[in-house]
């Protein structure tokens, strides 16, 4: 019998979700601002059930289909907080630039639901429909600022090549079903181990490879990251955030599940594919963005390049690398959140979005510029900030597999990087600015950014207790491979 | 008490940090005071290590673990012995006094403070870290705020046929030194990864096995990596535009101490962890070294700016520091571990006299600048005194260094020898020829109503005089620290 407590953070996301967007339908325009508040709260109360429920629990439901164990705890955390945190940095910027906040709010949840189930998921076709329902979600939420002809366009082009990215890993999976006979991972794995034959592989790597295509699309991985810039610079800042963070992260908890439960025991077989695509995505991530003048597509590219950084970890397949992703997933996912606000907060305030308009910030709101410098010098990997810490946990795992070359190539993309992170900053702190009027900022986007700063450096400085819950996910993930 | 040294070392200027960043930005004086009375208790605590190292026990001394990070290894292990020891000094002096000349700053002061303190606990950090993730941590905190520390405070020179601007200076800084610590991270973690204990800890990874073609491979690696920062030819290059560009007290840490954390890492990990490697590539380096010894003097010679004829007179006399490291000699490292110390006390005085006259006169152009000891009695003495020390008077500090490394040098390097007495006549030559020019001679009409030294900065100046006068002296003391330090190290290189 299906024991349906496990499930019920689910049941009680899904409930908030259509209950925002009802709450919509009643609330008079001049109560709109307390959706953000309902959305929020709904939240902690979610993780709050989430805990109580299923902390340690190590089951599955429906036969294999969605497995709770501490791997599926850590990303629902990891989301549900990310949501919140999200749904913090909008209130402003929805308040001023989006006209239908229900919707916004509502689609927002409903897409950390879709996270959630591709966390748990135990076999292809479930992380394929999970994978779908993110993907809708995130097409609308680009498009929501559709008054505006940049965000239609992003929100256009995200679907159009969302949809090629679906039909490839549908093909992928078939091709995979027909192969092996089964979806689920971890009967996978025992048909692989079983058979070992040489009929199998030549079609067995192309589906793997058209699956590891359909998520590469997701994550922006060269050579399917085309969109990425385009829809970063076009869709409402809160929601490139949210899809630099978010979408990424959950793509990558489906990978490490997959890789890990499904097709360890070919790995050599894929593992080229991997090393490739790491190595060109952090190199042309990181090389592009140095050309770029506007700040969201800078960080499109730059975050491009962290794909590359987490791209090495997966081929590292052990479970120090996996920690090593999921640790630079959280530094990297804070960071991320605390830059997109600032820019959320100038943008808010002057309508600027190039570099710049950053010029002498640091004269006009010192705070700001100060975070931001945190968040950049965070990004480049500089210590005292998460960024170096998860870096150098991540490299040194894959440095541990004999990956030292990825690791030393990863590293000297971390000096490009630095270099035009470092042309912002200069544009803060050096550049004379024609405008000087001092910004003013309400205490409430203040606070937000503080809370997030103040994780840089927490992150950064005391990273231990987030790393012990991160092992225990990953030896939890481990732990199905006989 | 000595339980918490070494933390306290790196903790105090931090939190100094924050509390600077929480006080109201128009309270100048409360901002001056805490970094002030921070950078004095370093001072004193720094001296107090120094006086309290016991040399009969040796070893490193003031140890003390914290856990960190246990799955990659990492504890924050920290413990001095006679090299850092007198690192540690030399931070303590040269960060106290370099905090009194910036005393000043009114430009925003308290963005300059807080990155100034931040840069000292990383300073501090790598001289007291015995894990090399920690040892990175900091080395690269030190190199973090320099960017804004000279790209906002710092001064763009204008000569006729090139501009050099302070965002040049700063940004051709960052690149380099970070393009080094590229290096070092690689070669950190091969040597992990080959050590295979899963520590970080520089005491456990001495006694791995490292084969020796691993140990020729990675050397090289820790030598030019730590070499860029220490001003390594031809990896020198970002050293006198950012010296120049900085403002005053950030060149006097920068080129006083930071330049020495790249000489120090080669010693500390690279000739530690790599004894083979070391013994293989030594030669390469002493080449390098002479090179930047003759190199350097001669560049300083041909210099109009008087921060450029310091800036590459620095990379001048840390070739000196090489060539005593290449010795691989008791004699020749001591003379290199003495020399960071000499030159470190030396440039900063450099550094801070050259900005009490830029600060007076707007003008670095030894072309203008004439007589000016008739107006600026002590600055002239000071700088009089440092110049000696730099071109190798018996008496000062630089002295005792230069000939410790020439002895070391002659015994397996005669000709090398040779060219770096050679070096030390040319800095002899541009010195003597600075000091008649720009201070002794006939005042010209611009200059007559040039105020001197403030009393602060002649405080400053004279502290770091005194140094200079009792390590040329009396250099016992330092000497018997330094090759304490240095005899296990020596024992490694020759017992393999």
């Amino acid at each position: 019998m299906t024991n349906f407590w496990l499930f019920i953070p689910e049941f009680t996301i899904t409930a908030l979700a259509f209950g925002v967007i009802g709450a919509d339908l009643f609330l008079a325009r001049e109560n709109k601002k307390y959706l953000p508040w309902i959305s929020s709260i709904g939240l902690i109360v979610v993780l709050g059930i989430a805990l109580n429920y299923l902390l340690g629990k190590q089951e599955n439901l429906y036969g294999g289909l969605f497995l709770i164990d501490d791997f599926s705890m850590f990303f629902k955390v990891f989301f549900l907080i990310l949501g919140l945190l999200v749904v913090l940095i909008s209130s402003e910027y929805v308040k001023n630039h989006i006209k239908h906040p229900g919707e916004y709010y509502g689609i927002l949840i409903f897409s950390i639901l879709a996270m959630m189930l591709m966390a748990a998921s135990g076999e292809l076709l479930t992380a394929y429909i999970s994978l779908e329902l993110l993907s809708f979600c995130l097409y609308v939420l680009v498009a929501s600022g559709r008054y505006g002809e940049k965000s239609t366009e992003a929100g256009v082009k995200y679907i159009l090549l969302g949809a090629v990215a679906s039909a490839f890993m549908l093909y992928g999976i078939s091709q995979i079903y027909g192969l092996v006979g089964t979806t689920k991972f971890a009967d996978m794995n025992l048909v692989l181990v079983a058979e070992n034959s040489s009929a199998l592989d030549l079609g067995l790597i192309m589906g793997i490879v058209f699956i590891i295509g359909g998520l590469a699309f997701k994550i922006a991985a060269v050579p399917f990251h085309m969109w990425a810039p385009d829809v970063y610079e076009g869709a409402p800042t809160p929601i490139t955030a949210y899809l630099a963070v978010g979408s990424k992260a959950a793509a990558f908890a489906l990978i490490l599940r997959m890789m890990s439960s499904g097709f360890i025991s070919i790995m050599e077989d894929w593992q080229m594919v991997i090393i490739v695509i790491a190595a060109l995505t952090m190199t042309l991530g990181n090389l592009v963005a140095l050309a770029q003048n506007n700040i969201k597509r800078l960080l499109a590219y730059s975050s491009i390049g962290h794909v590359g950084y987490l791209l090495m970890g997966v081929v590292a397949m052990t479970p120090l690398a996996f920690d090593g992703i999921m640790l630079h997933l959280v530094g990297y996912g804070v960071t991320n959140l605390a830059c997109f606000m600032c820019i959320i907060m100038l943008y808010n305030s002057t309508g600027r979005d190039d570099v710049a308009g950053y010029a002498g910030l640091a004269d006009r709101s010192p705070f700001l510029a100060m975070s931001m410098a945190v968040a950049l010098f965070s990004l480049a990997g500089l210590p005292f900030f998460a960024g170096f810490t998860t870096k150098f946990y991540l490299f040194t795992a894959v440095a541990n597999e004999g990956l030292i070359w990825l690791v030393g190539l990863a590293i000297l993309n971390s000096l490009i990087s630095l270099y035009y992170y470092l042309m912002v900053i200069k544009s803060m702190y050096i550049d004379p600015s024609e405008d000087t009027t001092v910004l003013v900022f309400s205490r409430y986007s203040l606070s937000v950014l503080g809370i997030l700063v103040v994780f840089i450096f927490l992150v950064g400085v005391y990273p231990g207790p987030l790393v012990e819950l991160i092992q225990e996910a990953s030896q939890s993930l481990f732990s199905y491979i006989p | 008490m000595d339980n918490y040294l070494l933390i306290s070392l790196i903790l105090l200027p931090a939190l100094a940090a924050i509390m600077v960043a929480f006080v109201p930005r128009q309270r100048l004086f409360e901002i001056r005071a805490i970094s002030g009375i921070v950078a004095f208790a370093l001072f004193v605590l720094s001296a107090y290590s120094f006086i309290n190292y016991d040399n009969e026990v040796g070893g490193y001394q003031f140890t003390r673990d914290y856990a960190w990070l246990d799955a990659l290894g990492i504890q924050l292990s920290m413990g001095i012995d006679g090299i850092s020891t007198t690192m540690v000094l030399l931070t303590g002096i040269v960060s106290f006094t370099a905090v009194l000349i910036s005393w000043n700053i009114e430009h925003r002061a308290k963005d300059f403070f807080v990155l100034f303190l931040l840069l000292v606990a990383g300073v501090y950090g790598v001289f007291v870290s015995l894990d090399l993730f920690f040892f990175f941590f900091f080395y690269e905190l030190a190199v973090l705020p320099m960017y804004l520390l000279i790209g906002v405070w710092g001064s763009s020179s204008d000569f006729v046929t090139f501009i050099r601007n302070k965002e040049y200076g700063a940004l051709k800084l960052m690149l380099y030194l970070v393009a080094g610590s590229i290096l070092v991270w690689v070669a950190l973690l091969a040597v992990y990864v080959e050590g295979d204990m899963n520590s970080f800890s520089l005491l456990k990874l001495q006694d791995a096995e490292f084969s020796e073609d691993f140990q020729r491979l990675y050397f090289p690696m820790f030598m030019v990596g730590f070499g860029v920062l220490a001003g390594l030819w031809p990896f020198h290059t970002w050293s006198p535009d950012g010296h120049v560009a900085a403002p005053t007290s950030v060149s006097m840490l920068h080129a006083g101490v930071l330049m020495k954390l790249g000489a120090y890492g080669i010693i500390r990990i690279g000739v530690d962890l790599l004894p083979q490697g070391a013994e293989y590539w030594m030669p390469l380096l002493m080449i390098l070294g002479t090179i930047n010894v003759v190199y350097g003097a001669v560049s300083a010679l041909s210099q109009t700016d008087l921060k450029y004829v310091i800036g590459y007179s620095s990379v001048s006399h840390m070739g000196y520091v090489f060539m005593g490291l290449a010795t691989l000699n008791a004699t020749g490292m001591g003379g290199a571990v003495l020399q960071m110390f000499s030159h470190g006390i030396m440039t900063a005085l450099f550094f801070a006299l050259v900005g009490v006259i830029y600060d007076r006169s707007h003008v670095r152009d030894i072309g203008i600048l004439e007589g000016l000891a008739k107006r600026m009695g002590w600055t002239a003495s000071f700088f009089a005194i440092a110049g000696l020390a730099s071109l190798g008077l018996p008496g000062l500090s630089g002295f005792v260094a230069e000939v410790l490394v020439f002895i070391g040098t002659f015994k397996d390097y005669p000709i090398f020898g040779v060219l770096g007495i050679i070096g030390a006549a040319i800095t002899a030559v541009y010195i003597l020829r600075l000091l008649g020019k720009v201070f002794f001679g006939p005042i010209s009409e611009d200059w007559k109503t040039l105020p001197d030294a403030s009393n602060v900065e002649k405080f400053s100046a004279g502290i770091l005089v005194l140094f200079l006068l009792v390590v040329g002296l009396y250099p016992k003391p330092w000497m018997d620290l330094i090759n304490t330090g240095l005899s296990p190290l020596i024992e490694r290189v020759a017992g393999l």
